[in-house]
């Protein structure tokens, strides 16, 4: 059970932006322009940033949901399991490698990233922006994973809700859809339906 | 040096949003609602907590912008900040705070790592559960700005003049987004 009253038809993070939608809609915001706003990494690279550094935090909502949602991007369902356990012996560019490498240093911690692994993604093509956007996707999921872990939010049910999540954030991205959570709402009263 | 092209000239987290304006806002936005909005715990305990996370995680520029934060809004106690940087144990401060920043430090080190004997013993100081989602979400936003800050390498002044400045505008204006202040 979480340590604060959240509603119960809400695992994990959304639990947790609605219980403080004020926080919630800069998080949102941010969320939204980083990983799915404009951008020279595709939104698969970017789920894949989160994924590797969430399963770094050891954060099981945010591994499980991120997975899924690469697992949209990529036809291969591997390549996400092996960025997790060995970053190198995916089949990934060059340059996304080397940028997952910086995420998982800043995951470790801000002071973790060396001149050697910016200068490596730098090498094989990665700009200011894109070191910048993976800098910063790495740390704000650095931020949901201890949100969510620090106040104990609970895990869903059963799997399948990781695949519906996923497909809302490959529609929808993170913007807020009350209706999305209605539904929820009403399959936990309804179980039959 | 920074590892990207930000304004020399302009330190941490700051050069940052210049760089990138788009998520410059939602982060500011974010650092306002937390350490500003409307709360139970004043804003000088709220830049304490953000102080002292960034001084657990090495940050320098975020400890010592907060730490300039929380003295100028404590005022006349002032000194609680270098009581708390140095050791929460003997820091004079309320119960309720210290099990607070013993929250938050369990943050910085990992979400996990937050017991429900920890979430107990700060109820028993009358923290409410408000406070205790705002502990632990302005904890691990300060592992993200600490991160984001030192993961780019940005800029970190040394002298302390400059943070006492930045220390009194955040305290009167808080955190907006201008070229200028």
């Amino acid at each position: 059970m979480a340590y604060i009253p959240l509603e119960e038809h809400l695992p994990g993070i959304t639990g947790l932006l609605e219980y403080s939608r004020e926080t919630a809609e800069p998080i949102r915001e941010l969320t939204q322009i980083l990983m799915r706003g404009p951008s020279t990494l595709s939104e698969g690279e970017r789920e894949l940033i989160a994924t590797v550094v969430s399963s770094g935090n050891g954060c099981v909502f945010c591994t499980t949901a991120h997975t899924a949602a690469a697992n949209t991007y990529y036809n291969d369902p591997s390549i996400c399991e092996m960025a997790k356990k060995d970053i190198d012996s995916t089949p990934l560019s060059e340059k996304i490698k080397a940028l997952l490498h910086v995420a998982r240093l800043v995951g470790m911690g801000g002071k973790q990233v060396s001149t050697e692994a910016i200068d490596r993604a730098k090498e094989h093509g990665a700009t200011d922006l894109e070191i910048h956007d993976t800098v910063l996707i790495a740390a704000l999921f650095c931020l949901y994973n201890r949100y969510v872990d620090g106040l104990a939010t609970h895990l869903p049910p059963d799997a399948s809700y990781y695949q519906e999540l996923a497909g809302r954030l490959n529609k929808n991205g993170y913007v807020r859809i009350p209706e999305a959570y209605e539904q929820l709402k009403q399959k936990k009263t309804k179980p039959n339906s | 040096m920074a590892h990207i092209s930000v304004s020399p000239e302009i330190p941490g987290i700051r050069s940052l949003a210049l760089f990138r304006p788009e998520t410059g806002k939602p982060l500011y936005a974010l650092a306002q609602v937390l350490l500003r909005g409307p709360s139970t715990l004043t804003a000088a305990e709220r830049e304490l907590i953000a102080a002292y996370v960034s001084s657990l995680n090495r940050c320098r520029f975020c400890t010592d912008s907060h730490a300039a934060a929380a003295r100028s809004l404590f005022g006349n106690e002032g000194q609680l900040v270098s009581e708390v940087l140095e050791d929460i144990e003997t820091a004079k401060i309320s119960s309720k705070m210290r099990t607070l920043l013993r929250i938050a430090e369990k943050v910085q080190q990992s979400g996990k790592a937050v017991a429900p004997q920890d979430i107990e013993l700060a109820r028993e100081e009358g923290a409410t559960d408000r406070e205790l989602h705002d502990t632990v979400l302005i904890a691990a936003t300060f592992c993200m700005f600490n991160r984001y800050v030192d993961g780019l390498a940005t800029w970190t002044p040394t002298d302390p003049k400059m943070y006492e400045g930045m220390g009194e505008r955040l305290a009167v204006k808080g955190y907006v987004l201008n070229k200028n202040s």
